[in-house]
C-alpha cells in the first residue's frame, strides 16, 4: 500500500495519527491534497459543521471547551480546528487557542488541530475546508472551526459551516462596530458570552437593535442566547439552538445552502486550475516577465496587461 | 523540504513549576524564524503533551522544566511518543537540568539538552539544522 | 528647591560648558554609546544639575525621615536604630525535615522563620494527587493536612517567633492551619505573628501559580486581610508583590506599577468589606525585586515609599500615617544570576542589595551564588548572608540615613519613575481596573514585550552580560546540580495521608467541606469556615477541590 493509500485508510478508520498526517498533507501538499480529498469525498457529508467567529477577547476557544463537553455529553464525537493568524513578516504563527481546550486533548472523542492562516484572508486557513473534510470522513458527528477572531470580513467561514455562531462580549468596547461591519449578517446565533458581566444586557439589546434594522423578512430569525463560558452556563442551551438550527436546515434550506457550498467551491477550483494553468503556460512562453518588465517601466498598468494576455490567450 | 512544508513545534511544559519566561521567548524567537509553534501552557501531563503532538502533527517537541522533576516526567513522555508511533519528532529539552542527568535524558531519546543562558539563535539554528537532515 | 535665578545662572552656565568645554572632550574621548538607557527603558544623560530638579519641593517631595511622604524613609533614625531584617527562605522534604532545620536556625539565634512551600501545596495539590508525581517536598516542604502542619510546628512555640509563609492560592487554608496549631498550642490568636504573601493578582501575570480565576482568587485575598484586621492583629496578611512580576520579565517601572496597582486593587476590596482604611493598611506589607541598574533601583524603592503614601493619603484618605508606611520586603534579583562563572553572582548581589539597602529596605534576602544552578548549598547560602553583613557593618552605608537624597542623578529619576508610574496607573485606571486589566492580558503583553525585548538585547550584544555574552570562558562546563530529595519522602508522605484519610471522623470531614460548599457560594468570609474544616482535617486538596467547583479553575490567557 503507498503511503498516501495508508492515510486515507486510516482517515476513514478514525486513525487518529493518520487523520493528523491529512491534514498536514492538506495544509501542505496540494497535488497529494487533491488525491487524498477525490477519495475522502465520498465518505463526507455526514457531520454537523459549526463555525464560530467574532472578535479577540470574546471567550471564544473557552466557549467551544464547554461545548465540546457538552456535546461529549450527549454522546457525539468532536472535531474542532482552531486558526490562528500567521504573521506577514517571518511566516510563523503562534497557535494558541486550544491551551483552553487541552484537557479534552486526551480525550478519545475528541480531535483537536491548530491551523495557521497561512496569510489566506477570510479568517480561516486555505486547507481549513479540506480539514473539516477529513474530519467528517473520518466520522466525527460535530465539527466546530474556530475564526482567527481579529473581527472584519471573517466571511468565508460561511463556504465551510452551516450553523454560524457570532460571539460577543460585553466589555470589548468598540468591536461591535466590527460586528455590525461585517459578519452580522452570517450569523445563524448571536452569543454573548460573560453574560454574568454588567453590560451584558446592553449588548444583547445592541445586537436586538442591529437586528431590527434589518427588517427583511427571513425564514429564520438569529436567538441570541446568553452564556458564561467559564462556568459552562448556558451552553447547553446553545446547543439546544444550534440543534433547532440544523433541524430547520434539513426541512428547509439545507440543499440549498449544500448547493451553494459546492458551487462555491467549484467556482473556487475552477478559478485556481484555470489561473495557475494559465499562469505557467505564460512563463513557460516567458511572456510573464516580458510584461512584468513593461508595467514597472510604466509602459501598461496591470490591468490592461492581463487583459491583453488573456485576450491572447483565451480567442 | 517541500515547499509548502512549515515546521511545527510544540513547546510543552510539564510539571508544575510556572518559570514560563524561557518557555515563552524561546516560542517566540522560534515563530519569528518562520515556525508554526504550539504553545501547550503550563502544567501538562505527559498524555497531553503525547496528545497534542500527534493531533497537532508536529515536527519538534521542546520540553520546558525548572521544577526538577524531569526524571520522573520524561520517560513518561519518551515513552507515550514511542507507543504512539511518534519516533521520527525531534525532541529537546531546556530549563534547570543537571548535567550529570543528560546522558541518561539523552538515553531515553532527547536529543539535545539547553541549559540556562543558552541564546534563541542556537536553538533556532539546531532545530533548522535537524529539520534539513531529514529530506 | 533653588530659586529662579539661580537655575537661569546655572542654565547659562551649563549651555557655555556644552559649547566650550564638552566638545573638546568628545572630540578625544567619544561616549561609548548614542544613548545609555536604564532598564526601564529611560534615557540617562551624562550629566544631572539642579536644573533638572528645579521643580522640586523639599517639604513636599522628600521631607524628613518618618514622615510624610516617606521618601526618605519610614523610620527617623532608619539603619542607625535598627539594621533591616535578614530573612531567608527555607523548606524541603517532609515537615520533619523542615521542622528539623527551623529548630537549628531558632537554636542559631533566628526568630523570624521563613516557609517554601512544594508545587502541589502551592497549587492546592495534596501529595497523593496525580498531578505532584515526582514533585512532593522537592522545591519545599510538603503540607497536606493539618497533621503535617503540627509536625512543621512541633515544639516550636508560636507565641514566639514569626513565621512568614510564602504561599498564594491556598493562603486562607494554610493561614488556618498555622491558627489551628496556635489554638493547640494555646496561644491566643493576637499573639500571632508573621506574614503569609496571599497576592494572587500577580500571579495571573506574573508568576502564573494561579488556581481559581481573578474575581475568587481576589476574593480570597480579601478574605484573608479582613479576617486578620479583625482577628490577628499581628498578622501581614499579604506580601503585594513586585518581585514575581520583575522576574517575569518586567521593567523597574512596570514592576512598581503593576505592584501598586494591586494595591490600590486589595485596598478598593477591603473597603467594600465595611472596614475602614486605617484598620487594615497598616499591615499591608511589599516585596520587591532589586536588579543591576544600581541607581535605577534606589530611585525605585524611594520613589515606591512617594507614590504609595500619596495614594493612600489622597485616594483613601487614610489619617493614620501607618496606612501610609510602604514596608517592604527586598530580594535580590534571581534572573540576573547566571550559570556561567557563578561566582560573579556574588558580586552582582552586592550591588543589588547595595541598592536595597540604600533604597531603605525594611527585610532583605540576598540570593546564594549558584542559584542559577541548583538549590543553594550551605556555603553559598552563608555568603550570602554575611554579604548582607558585610553592607552592614562594614561598608558604612548604614551609617546615615538615606544617603543619596539631594543627587541631582537620584532625585530626578525618582521623578521620572513616580511620573511613569502614574502613566501607567492612570492607563489601569482607565480600563476599569486590574480584573479587567488582566482579562484582556494588558500586564501580561507588557511584560512578555519588556522580557524579549531584554532577552533580544543581549543576544544583539546591547546590553553586556559580563560572563554570559562578553568575557565569557571558551568551553566553560556549568555544573547544574540539584538537591536531591530522597523519592522516599514522595511514599512516605502519601502513606501518612492514607493513613490520616483512613483514621479521621470522615462525617465531619465531609460535612465541613459541605459548609464549605454553601459559605463560597454565598460569598461569605471562608476564613471561619476553612479553619473549622481544618481542625476536622480536611486536606489541603479537598478544600480546594471544593472550592474549584464553585469558582472554576482558571485557564491562563497565553500571551507571547
Amino acid at each position: 500500500m503507498s503511503k498516501i493509500d495508508e492515510i486515507i485508510n486510516g482517515v476513514l478508520a478514525g486513525n487518529r495519527r493518520k487523520i493528523a498526517k491529512a491534514i498536514t498533507i492538506a495544509e501542505s501538499s496540494p497535488e497529494e491534497a487533491k488525491n487524498l480529498i477525490a477519495s475522502i469525498y465520498p465518505h463526507t457529508g455526514k457531520a454537523q459543521i459549526i463555525g464560530l467567529t467574532g472578535p479577540g477577547g470574546a471567550g471564544k476557544s473557552t466557549l467551544i471547551e464547554k461545548m465540546v463537553r457538552e456535546y461529549r455529553r450527549r454522546g457525539k464525537t468532536v472535531g474542532v480546528i482552531a486558526v490562528d493568524p500567521t504573521s506577514p513578516f517571518t511566516g510563523g504563527a503562534f497557535l494558541g487557542d486550544r491551551i483552553r481546550m487541552q484537557e479534552l486533548s486526551t480525550d478519545e472523542g475528541v480531535f483537536i488541530r491548530s491551523m495557521a492562516t497561512r496569510n489566506n484572508p477570510g479568517g480561516i486557513a486555505k486547507a481549513t475546508k479540506d480539514a473539516v473534510k477529513i474530519l467528517d470522513a473520518a466520522g466525527k458527528d460535530v465539527i466546530i472551526v474556530e475564526t482567527v477572531g481579529a473581527g472584519q470580513s471573517e466571511v468565508e467561514i460561511i463556504k465551510v459551516a452551516q450553523t454560524i455562531i457570532v460571539i460577543h462580549a460585553p466589555g470589548l468596547g468598540d468591536e461591535i462596530q466590527a460586528i455590525k461591519a461585517g459578519i452580522m449578517e452570517i450569523a445563524d446565533i448571536f452569543v454573548v458570552n460573560k453574560a454574568d458581566r454588567e453590560n451584558a444586557d446592553k449588548a444583547v439589546m445592541d445586537i436586538q437593535a442591529m437586528l431590527q434594522l434589518d427588517n427583511k423578512e427571513k425564514p429564520w430569525t438569529p436567538p441570541i442566547i446568553k452564556t458564561v463560558a467559564l462556568t459552562g452556563e448556558g451552553v447547553p442551551k446553545l446547543i439546544e439552538k444550534i440543534e433547532e438550527h440544523w433541524q430547520f436546515l434539513k426541512k428547509e434550506l439545507l440543499h440549498k445552502r449544500s448547493l451553494e457550498k459546492a458551487e462555491a467551491e467549484l467556482i473556487e477550483a475552477i478559478k485556481e486550475k484555470v489561473t495557475s494553468s494559465i499562469i505557467e503556460k505564460l512563463k513557460r512562453e516567458k511572456r510573464f516577465e516580458k510584461v512584468l518588465q513593461q508595467i514597472v517601466e510604466r509602459e501598461i498598468d496591470p490591468a490592461s496587461a492581463a487583459e491583453k494576455l488573456l485576450n491572447q490567450e483565451l480567442e | 523540504m517541500q515547499s509548502g512544508k512549515k515546521i511545527r513545534v510544540l513547546i510543552a511544559k510539564p510539571g508544575l513549576d510556572s518559570h514560563d519566561r524561557g518557555a515563552k521567548i524561546v516560542a517566540r524567537a522560534l515563530r519569528d524564524a518562520g515556525m508554526e509553534v504550539i504553545y501547550t501552557g503550563l502544567r501538562q501531563t505527559p498524555e497531553q503533551i503525547v496528545e497534542t503532538a500527534l493531533q497537532e502533527d508536529v515536527d519538534v517537541i521542546g520540553l520546558s522544566i525548572l521544577s526538577g522533576a524531569h526524571l520522573a516526567l520524561f520517560p513518561r513522555i519518551m515513552e507515550l511518543l514511542r507507543q504512539k508511533g511518534l519516533t521520527d519528532v525531534l525532541v529537546f529539552a531546556g530549563g534547570i537540568i543537571p548535567e550529570e542527568d543528560i546522558p541518561e535524558l539523552k538515553k531515553i531519546g532527547i536529543k539535545e539538552v539547553f541549559g540556562p543562558g543558552t541564546p534563541t539563535e542556537m536553538i533556532i539554528k539546531y532545530v533548522l539544522e535537524n529539520m534539513q537532515k531529514r529530506t | 528647591m533653588f530659586d529662579k535665578q539661580k537655575i537661569e545662572e546655572i542654565a547659562k552656565e551649563r549651555q557655555r560648558w556644552e559649547k566650550t568645554t564638552l566638545p573638546n572632550w568628545i572630540k578625544h574621548c567619544p561616549e561609548r554609546k548614542k544613548e545609555f538607557q536604564n532598564h526601564s527603558g529611560m534615557v540617562i544623560k551624562g550629566l544631572y544639575t539642579p536644573e533638572d530638579i528645579k521643580d522640586m519641593d523639599y517639604m513636599r517631595d522628600l521631607g524628613f525621615p518618618g514622615e510624610y511622604p516617606f521618601t526618605r524613609g519610614l523610620h527617623a533614625t532608619m539603619y542607625r536604630g535598627r539594621l533591616w531584617t535578614m530573612r531567608m527562605f527555607a523548606g524541603y522534604g517532609t515537615a520533619e525535615d523542615t521542622n528539623k532545620r527551623f529548630k537549628y536556625l531558632l537554636s542559631e539565634g533566628e526568630t523570624g522563620l521563613s516557609t517554601a512551600f512544594d508545587y502541589p501545596t502551592i497549587m492546592g495539590y495534596d501529595s497523593d494527587h496525580p498531578m505532584a508525581r515526582g514533585e512532593v517536598g522537592v522545591c519545599g516542604v510538603a503540607i497536606s493536612s493539618l497533621q503535617d502542619m503540627e509536625i512543621l510546628f512541633d515544639s516550636i512555640p508560636l507565641d514566639r517567633v514569626t513565621t512568614s509563609m510564602t504561599i498564594n492560592g491556598p493562603a486562607p487554608i494554610l493561614l488556618a492551619m498555622y491558627v489551628a496549631v496556635g489554638d493547640k498550642q494555646g496561644v491566643p490568636r493576637e499573639k500571632l505573628g508573621g506574614t503569609t504573601q496571599n497576592d494572587n493578582l500577580k500571579e495571573f501575570f506574573a508568576q502564573k501559580l494561579c488556581i481559581f480565576p481573578p474575581k475568587p482568587s481576589l476574593k480570597l485575598s480579601v478574605d484573608v486581610i479582613e479576617y486578620c484586621a479583625r482577628y490577628l492583629p499581628k498578622w501581614n496578611p499579604i506580601s503585594i508583590s513586585g518581585y514575581h512580576i520583575r522576574e517575569a520579565g518586567a521593567t523597574a517601572v512596570q514592576e512598581l506599577a503593576f505592584t501598586i496597582y494591586d494595591g490600590i486593587a486589595y485596598v478598593e476590596e477591603t473597603l467594600k468589606r465595611g472596614l475602614k482604611v486605617d484598620d487594615f493598611a497598616p499591615r499591608l506589607s511589599f516585596f520587591f525585586a532589586s536588579h543591576n541598574d544600581f541607581f535605577e533601583e534606589i530611585a525605585k524603592f524611594r520613589a515606591a515609599r512617594r507614590l504609595w503614601a500619596r495614594i493612600m493619603k489622597e485616594r483613601f484618605h487614610a489619617k493614620n500615617p501607618r496606612s501610609m508606611w510602604m514596608r517592604m520586603h527586598v530580594q535580590t534579583s534571581g534572573c540576573t544570576l547566571t550559570a556561567q562563572q557563578p561566582l560573579n553572582n556574588i558580586v552582582r548581589t552586592t550591588i543589588q542589595a547595595l541598592a536595597a539597602v540604600l533604597g531603605g529596605t525594611q527585610s532583605l534576602h540576598t540570593n546564594s551564588f549558584d542559584e542559577a544552578l541548583c538549590l543553594p548549598t550551605e556555603e553559598s547560602v552563608r555568603v550570602a548572608l554575611r554579604t548582607q553583613q558585610i553592607i552592614a557593618y562594614e561598608s558604612g552605608a548604614a551609617n546615615t540615613v538615606d544617603p543619596l537624597a539631594g543627587s541631582y542623578y537620584v532625585e530626578a529619576l525618582t521623578n521620572e519613575m513616580e511620573e511613569k508610574v502614574m502613566e501607567y496607573i492612570q492607563k489601569i485606571d482607565d480600563m476599569g481596573g486590574v480584573i479587567p486589566a488582566i482579562e484582556k492580558g494588558f500586564f501580561q503583553k507588557e511584560i512578555a514585550e519588556s522580557a524579549y525585548r531584554y532577552q533580544k538585547e543581549i543576544e544583539e550584544k546591547k546590553r553586556t552580560l559580563v560572563g554570559v555574552n562578553e568575557y565569557a570562558i571558551e568551553g566553560e562546563k556549568c555544573p547544574v546540580k540539584l538537591l536531591r530529595v530522597d523519592p522516599s519522602v514522595e511514599k512516605k508522605q502519601m502513606e501518612r495521608l492514607q493513613k490520616l484519610k483512613r483514621e479521621r471522623d470522615n462525617r465531619k470531614v465531609e460535612e465541613a467541606l459541605e459548609k464549605l460548599h454553601y459559605a463560597a457560594e454565598k460569598d461569605e468570609n471562608l476564613m471561619p469556615i476553612i479553619i473549622e474544616a481544618v481542625k476536622a482535617y480536611a486536606t489541603l486538596g479537598e478544600i480546594t477541590e471544593g472550592l474549584r467547583k464553585v469558582y472554576g479553575e482558571y485557564k491562563e490567557l497565553i500571551i507571547i
